[in-house]
């Protein structure tokens, strides 16, 4: 049997390695990835803590965090698509349209 | 047996996690990508929620994966010689004090809880999609509903940021393309 807590370790492993890709890549597309990875590190939590405490309404959240994943996921690639037409570039460092 | 396939699934969708961050070329990140969704969906499997490992290879794996994959050749990147941001190291040292700190507290908490409504065997009389489907629509239905608005806002508004017909290098005039 595994421990629950062994699920909550990988999940704050995976959920790491997702914030240090937000922190340090510079491809816009490579941050939206890695907030993937800090969502899937979230539904892996929920869903351990779901069978462990024996109640459904973990798997209930993942689901929803799965469906607000993909309208992120929507909304996210069509910024990308504008600000790659004005800059022709998809470098975070760049984006500094809205700066003042 | 479990564990066996839990260090698999654990082992491998960190070390693809690992690749995501760390690969240069974007399309091999979102092959990577694609690898840590389908562990994390095995992982779904060994903590009895079926349901979820169809919706996470469907919906995931699928068609958000392929989203990515689709404005990836789109855009036709190329690869830069600075991926990295600029002082990255000091992002990662605290990022990785922090993460060890944490795995340190989570590793040793005792996690007693209250037990649900919902034990294994109930839930296996039926399937888990039958729970899922009970539990959804009875108690959270104003939720799934609240899920739905959300999602076809999110798609009203990525077919109005992503169209433009006119190019938006000019006077800034028109830029809603109206």
């Amino acid at each position: 049997m595994v421990p629950l807590s062994a699920y909550v370790a990988v999940s704050a492993v995976l959920f790491i390695t997702g914030l240090l890709g937000v922190l340090i890549r510079r491809n816009f597309i490579i941050v939206l990835m890695a907030v993937e990875i800090m969502l899937n590190a979230a539904n892996i939590n929920l869903v351990a803590f779901s069978h462990y405490l024996e109640s459904m309404v973990g798997q209930l959240v993942a689901l929803f965090i799965i469906a607000i994943a993909a309208g992120e996921a929507a909304v996210g690639l069509a910024i990308i698509i504008v600000v790659f037409r004005g800059k022709i570039s998809t470098n975070v460092d760049e984006m500094n349209l809205l700066k003042w | 047996m479990i564990a066996i396939f839990f260090a698999y699934f654990a082992l491998v969708s960190i070390l693809a996690g690992v690749l995501t961050v760390a690969l240069k070329n974007p399309v091999h990140c979102g092959l990577a990508l694609l690898a840590v969704l389908l562990h994390v969906s095995g992982l779904f499997v060994l903590l009895n929620a079926e349901f979820l490992w169809a919706v996470q290879v469907i919906v995931y794996a699928g068609a958000i994966l392929v989203l990515y994959l689709f404005v990836l050749m789109l855009l036709n990147l190329k690869t830069e010689e600075r991926y990295f941001h600029s002082s990255y190291l000091y992002f990662a040292g605290p990022a990785v004090l922090g993460a060890c700190y944490v795995l340190f507290l989570l590793i040793q908490s005792p996690y007693g809880g209250l037990k649900g409504d919902s034990p294994a065997p109930a839930v296996l009389r039926n399937g888990d999609t039958y729970a899922v489907g009970i539990k959804m629509f009875s108690d959270y239905l104003l939720q799934f509903e609240i899920v739905g608005v959300f999602l076809l806002g999110a798609i009203i508004g990525a077919i109005v940021l992503a169209k433009s017909p006119k190019p938006i290098n000019g006077d800034g005039g028109g830029r809603n393309g109206r």
